[in-house]
């Protein structure tokens, strides 16, 4: 049996889960208080001042003490920016895995519990959305969301677009992995009694089956924050995903990029470090879950 | 009139394309108010079939392919499933054989026992909470209050088996369904929970469909029995005639092959040869290459079910016990 004391003696006997939790909360931590502790406010237009643009970081020959890690083309402090980023990147990623999680577990459940034809054709539909990359659909969408609207409209939206199209385009990981298992749970007798009982299969479904197939999402979950992370930097990163006014960590990477060459390598290597330490981060905790929840590749310890 | 009657009912599963098989072959059932019936025989016969067939409840692709299920007036079969739900689990409810699987393993006894009052009643969760507390105290278990927050690893088997009673019981049922409801726990357990199920079954006039194969149960608890042999009933009667005198040579066997009725220091007896899948039957009586009383016509000819028995050549009381 999985209880939270199991898993947390489990957390707290694993270096490398330790260090993840605690470099996701650091950054957790940095995103939510970014405007209590950030140094400045990069979306305010009026503390910004074109003279103090690509100044290398503070400890650098020609740096300055008020930004720490240097500033970029626009004079914002690229330090606030990453803090302020940092919660961007990660109000996409969650949100995104919020829309596909929902969306993935209502079909999948669905298409396991029903079978037949509805299981068929959720599944080819699957089969179908996951031969066409994420990637390709977020840009064909935001592109079109981009030549359709103005910049102010695009620019104040575009979080949600991303949030609903990467979550969208995600759906049939989370779809089949809770298809999966409710396959396996179907057979299972406490199913046929709930039926017995002369529950509804609404109710079979959410309240008996659900609760009993959601271990393995746990697991995709965390590892699709990652991965929704990722795919908006490189959206971003095109240009397609957040404006620069309102940068994520990606745009925050594209931004600099431009300036690597003239020697301000830090506007895009602070953001891009930032970036890889949270993906690692999730994916690593991710991956301690999975072994933790596996009862397969449990050592009988608890 | 009879409270649940059965009449030729066939379930039929696909084998191919075009092909099917059954694995109830014209089952007739009738139960009274209050009355015990057993169902007796070997794994495969079709006991648990029959159980889910009764209750509208046959996985997908098998189908009830013939027959009528008439429960209180209503054909069952005829009703559109919201009205099945509303005699399911109400008025009809079942006990399952092994209770280490029948409770949902992530919801607390109490959520499950809530949850099945509220699927058929009005009630407000105060009053769905007591209920499933008497309810609990009925079936005998310590601290009932407490255990309702209990999840059903934190029960021991026959705690289990008794909450899954208590489950069954909630809603004051008709006929409860009980298949197996012994066989996966202690032996020490078993006499326990059957009694509970006898007592609980006359105390409240509760009619009941006992599946198993042991006969000693049987013999204990129902008035009538009925033996079952590849998907179709080959004796039915008074149980305390069939256990003294039994005319099929099937369940002559059957009862020459308890323990108790051997010899001491012999072999214990056993049936010849196993049960046919329902997908290779033989032609005739499904028992004749098992039966030492068989002929030519067993083997040509379906014996109908005439006077409680279905053999053309069923054992005379006078008879001993040989076959």
């Amino acid at each position: 049996m999985i209880t939270w004391r199991g898993v947390l003696r489990r957390f707290l006997a694993d270096p490398v889960a330790i260090g993840a939790g605690v470099v996701l909360l650091a950054l957790v931590l940095m995103a939510a208080l970014a405007p209590l502790i950030a140094p400045q406010n990069p979306y305010d237009l009026m503390q910004l001042n074109i003279m103090d643009s690509e100044m290398p970081p503070s400890w650098r020959p020609g740096g300055d003490d008020r930004f720490l890690l240097g500033t970029d083309a626009q004079g914002r402090g690229v330090l606030s920016t990453i803090m302020y980023g940092t919660g961007i990147s990660l109000v996409i990623g969650i949100g995104a895995v919020t829309v596909s999680a929902v969306l993935g577990i209502t079909l999948g459940l669905l298409a396991g519990y029903k079978g037949g034809w509805i299981d068929s054709f959720l599944m080819r539909l699957a089969d179908i959305q996951m031969s066409l990359s994420t990637l390709m659909i977020a840009i064909i969408a935001l592109a079109l969301f981009q030549a359709a609207f103005d910049a102010n409209i695009y620019a104040e939206y575009a979080i949600f677009m991303l949030i609903l199209i990467i979550g969208i385009a995600e759906w049939p990981k989370f779809a089949r992995t809770v298809r999966s298992s409710v396959l396996g749970e179907k057979g299972k007798e406490y199913v046929d009694a709930a039926r017995v009982i002369g529950l509804p299969a609404r109710k079979v479904m959410w309240g008996h089956i659900l609760p009993n197939a959601l271990t393995p999402v746990l697991v995709i979950s965390t590892i699709q924050v990652a991965e929704a992370i990722m795919t908006e930097a490189a959206l971003s990163f095109l240009g397609l995903g957040m404006p620069t006014d309102k940068p994520s960590l990606g745009s925050l990477i594209r931004s600099g990029f431009e300036f690597v060459f003239s020697g301000s390598t830090w506007i895009t290597f602070y953001p891009a470090l930032v970036l890889i330490a949270l993906i690692l981060a999730l994916n690593l905790l991710g991956d301690w879950m999975r072994d933790v929840l596996n009862p397969k590749l449990r050592r009988g310890e608890d | 009139m009879a409270l649940l009657e059965v009449r030729d009912l066939r379930v039929a599963f696909p084998r191919g394309k075009s092909d099917e098989v059954e694995a109830l072959r014209g089952v007739d059932l009738t139960l009274d108010k209050g009355e015990r019936l057993g169902v007796v025989g070997e794994s495969g016969a079709g006991k648990s079939m029959l159980a889910f067939a009764i209750l509208n409840l046959i996985a997908e692709p098998g189908r009830v392919s013939a027959g009528a299920i008439t429960f209180d007036g209503e054909n069952l079969l005829d009703l559109p499933d919201r009205k099945v739900r509303r005699i399911r689990g109400n008025r009809i409810s079942m006990i399952f054989q092994d209770p280490m699987v029948t409770l949902n393993p992530v919801l607390t006894i109490g959520t499950q026992m809530i949850e099945t009052l509220k699927a058929h009643r009005r009630i407000s969760d105060r009053a769905a909470h007591k209920l499933s507390v008497e309810k609990l105290k009925l079936v005998a278990i310590p601290s009932a209050e407490s255990r309702m927050d209990a999840y059903p690893h934190e029960l021991s088997g026959g705690l289990r088996q008794r909450v899954v009673i208590a489950i069954a019981l909630l809603t004051d049922p008709e006929i409860i369904i009980a298949d197996e409801p012994t066989t996966a726990l202690d032996v020490t357990i078993q006499a326990e929970i059957m009694a509970l199920i006898l007592r609980l079954c006359r105390e409240n006039h509760v009619a009941l469909i006992l599946i198993t194969h042991d006969l000693g149960v049987v013999a204990e608890v129902t008035q009538r029995l009925m033996i079952m042999y590849a998907g179709k009933c080959v004796e039915t009667g008074r149980t305390r005639e069939i256990i003294d005198a039994p005319k099929h040579p099937y369940s002559a066997g059957l009862l020459k092959a308890l323990p108790q009725n051997a010899e001491r220091g012999q072999r214990l007896y056993q049936i010849p040869g196993s049960m046919p899948p329902i997908t290779a039957l033989p032609a005739g009586c499904p028992y004749n290459p098992r039966c030492p009383r068989a002929t030519d016509i067993c083997r040509a000819e379906m014996p109908p079910l005439e006077g409680g028995v279905a053999c053309f050549h069923p054992l005379t009381a006078e008879e001993e016990v040989t076959a």
